[in-house]
């Protein structure tokens, strides 16, 4: 049986594509397997929305007013809430490790991560943020615009939150400290994802506002994986 | 490392500079000097601006404030690009000096910014009747005091002193790709919900004596700046050489 | 075929190791040549888990280098990587995933492809027969250790680090684990291990550190 299986043949090696594949399909594995936490961040976002017309009161002029802001930081804190746990638990079992060492660039294992938590926590609010909009008395056009707004958004927060939940790594109080780090960075996303559904309910084009998202996702997608690696090594080291 | 460099080599080791055990002496001698002229700069400056400087016509005597906070302003971003820049030096030749630097210039970086913050809204209150107007500059100087306050903390998380040396420079570097973004957006934000009706960076019609007084203050901040973060880096040399000694007690 | 015609060489030079401002280990050098088996001992906290790490790349050393081959593994990066099989102290194993699919994962990494058929045999013949669909938070801690062992069966590099393997596993199963590096070592392999257990190994080259002496 020891012999039997000492004369592996050398197969040819996986491509990077399905290493990489490999590496997005697990986490979303283990995600399914643990709907809990990926549900419990939905909910959070469709919880704490809506508690601000319970604040500020149900005046739909008000609250259609406020809608851009309050879900798209909303959005913002829902995606942060889930920033820690996109490297600890492969920190904790060793897989970071292993992952370190693999034969494919860092960088672009770090950038499966970040796809895989934007999918599992920034993708569903695209889809469910127009429902809560709804609530917030947003037109139809207003309700394109935040969903378009928040699908370019929320992959720009997943981007630049890893770097945060990459420097954080296996530090007391993960937490509130990594949304020390990351919300003053999230700024601009803020200011043209929301700016963007503004300046469709005043009457604008909201094309200005969209494609400076645009830039800035582009420079979170070169940049920001380039630093949770670095940010990852570091800690591992 | 240090003592095998340059031993037969005749040209002149201009990295030794950058090895914490000459540096050391050489800062001790910059220090008193520095401080100095700070001191006599930043009161040559108070003196134009306070007494020397004519009266706007348009704000009275209280844009006087703008001598400070201008010059404040200046070095709250252009410290942090300072503190940026010796971390990413730190990250590229893993010198110690590097990570030291960036660690001193924070403090000093974030204190400017703590100024131009608190005199934005001092020169608010008679201009716009309120203590805090969302105003482009003074939104952005909050901004990049939430960034300062970013690397104080990600460093004090860290017990290892190398991790924290290293992580907060990456956080120092990314924070300094922000900061033009960040300042972009907050004007762009700013025009789009027409913000303040007289803005800061509206300073009056700048009057050559004006710009006089800015920069001579400008000057004596630098000087400043220079003497308190070397007096940090030699405190930083002290408190980890005694730290590195230990490490071979052969 | 594969590593055997190869001749490799790990060596570090004058590597010194500091951990938490302690010096651990001062100007180590060694070169370990196909068929070596070198064996760290020493008392916990003397280092030996931060040597594995720095012949792995994953700590930088405070001075000194390591090499493969001739060349630093930093520089190598990848190009070292894909000769390594590094099994440290932490198995690497995901808890709500089945012992096959974090097989078919730390497989991934490394490059190699999964064979169902060959995976399942190697579990059975590591007495994993029962648990293959379970998720591994159902298995024990030694059946946990010999899911991330499994590799060692399935892969073909010429490198092991391999950080207590024994560890939690029963006399049977080290039994087993002793044969295989042996069987490594004798076909070219280069092993560098730390253990606890007094492990005697017939291999063509066999070399002890004892570090923190």
């Amino acid at each position: 049986m020891t012999e039997n299986s000492q004369e592996v043949k050398p197969a040819k090696a996986l491509s990077t594509f399905s290493v990489l594949y490999r590496i997005l399909a697990r986490d979303i594995q283990v995600a399914l397997r643990r709907q809990s936490d990926v549900a419990a961040v939905f909910f959070f976002f469709i919880i704490a929305a809506s508690l601000f017309p319970l604040g500020s009161g149900a005046d739909p002029k008000l609250l259609s007013a406020m809608a851009p802001s309050v879900l798209w930081v909303m959005a913002l804190l829902s995606c942060m809430l889930s920033l820690s746990r996109m490297f600890s638990s492969d920190y904790a079992d060793g897989t970071l490790e292993q992952m370190m060492i693999s034969n494919q660039p860092v960088v672009l294992i770090v950038l499966m991560k970040i796809l895989a938590h934007w999918i599992l926590s920034g993708l569903p609010l695209v889809f469910v943020a127009p429902l809560i909009g709804l609530q917030f008395n947003l037109g139809g056009a207003e309700l394109q615009i935040l969903a378009a707004s928040l699908l370019m958004g929320t992959l720009a927060l997943s981007l630049i939150g890893s770097i945060g939940a990459a420097l954080t790594l296996g530090i007391r109080g993960t937490g509130v400290l990594i949304a020390i780090l990351v919300l003053p960075l999230y700024i601009p996303v803020l200011v043209f994802g929301a700016g963007a559904v503004n300046a469709v309910s005043i009457g604008m084009s909201p094309n200005g506002a969209l494609s400076l998202l645009g830039a800035v996702l582009s420079m979170a997608l070169v940049f920001a994986p380039l630093a949770s690696a670095a940010a990852l090594k570091i800690a591992l080291e | 490392m240090e003592t095998n460099t340059g031993t037969n080599r005749p040209r002149i080791n201009w990295l030794k500079y950058a090895s914490p055990k000459t540096f050391y002496p050489l800062a001790g001698k910059l220090i008193p000097w520095c401080a100095v002229s700070a001191a006599v700069l930043i009161a040559y400056g108070l003196y134009i601006g306070l007494l020397v400087a004519p009266t706007d016509f348009q704000q009275g005597e209280g844009y006087r404030i703008i001598f400070v906070h201008v010059p404040a302003a200046w070095f709250s971003m252009f410290l942090y690009l300072l503190m940026a820049m010796y971390a990413g030096l730190g990250l590229v030749l893993n010198a110690r000096l590097s990570y030291m630097m960036a660690t001193a210039i924070a403090p000093t970086g974030a204190m400017f910014t703590l100024i131009a913050l608190v005199t934005g809204s001092l020169w608010g209150k008679p201009m716009w009747g309120a203590w805090w107007v969302w105003d482009a500059r003074l939104t952005s100087e909050l901004i990049l005091l939430f960034l300062y306050i970013g690397y104080f903390s990600l460093q004090a998380a860290i017990d290892d002193k190398n991790r924290a040396d290293k992580a907060s420079a990456v956080l120092a570097l990314v924070g300094a790709i922000n900061v033009p973004i960040i300042y972009f957006s907050v004007k762009w934000w700013n025009t789009l919900h027409q913000g303040a009706s007289v803005s800061l960076t509206q300073a009056p019609a700048m009057a050559a004596i004006m710009l006089k007084g800015m920069l001579i203050m400008a000057v004596g901040f630098w000087l400043y700046s220079i003497a308190v973060i070397l007096m940090r880096v030699r405190c930083e040399i002290l408190e980890r050489d005694s730290k590195t000694a230990m490490i071979r007690q052969d | 075929m594969g590593f055997l015609a190869k001749n490799h060489m790990l060596a570090a030079t004058d590597l010194v190791g500091v951990r938490g401002g302690r010096l651990l280990f001062d100007k180590l050098n060694f070169s370990l040549s196909n068929g070596t088996v070198l064996y760290l001992q020493g008392a916990n906290g003397t280092g030996k888990t931060t040597l594995l790490r720095t012949i792995c790349g994953l700590s930088k050393p405070y001075e000194g280098n390591v090499n493969w081959c001739g060349e630093d593994i930093h520089e190598l990066a990848e190009d070292y990587y894909k000769h390594l099989l590094y099994i440290g102290h932490l198995p690497g194993i995901k808890e709500d995933l089945t012992a096959l699919e974090n097989l078919q994962f730390s497989l991934a990494l490394s490059g190699t492809p999964f064979d169902l058929t060959q995976a399942t045999e190697v579990l059975h013949l590591l007495g994993l027969a029962k648990g293959l669909n379970l998720p591994t938070r159902m298995l024990s801690q030694g059946q946990k250790r010999r899911v991330a062992l499994a590799r060692l069966w399935l892969q073909d590099l010429p490198l092991w680090v391999l950080d207590e393997p024994f560890t939690a596993l029963d006399a049977n199963a080290t039994d087993m684990l002793k044969q295989k590096i042996e069987a490594f070592a004798n076909e070219g392999g280069i092993v560098v291990m730390t253990t606890h257990q007094e492990v005697a190994m017939h291999v063509p080259k066999f070399e002890q550190l004892r570090l923190g002496a």
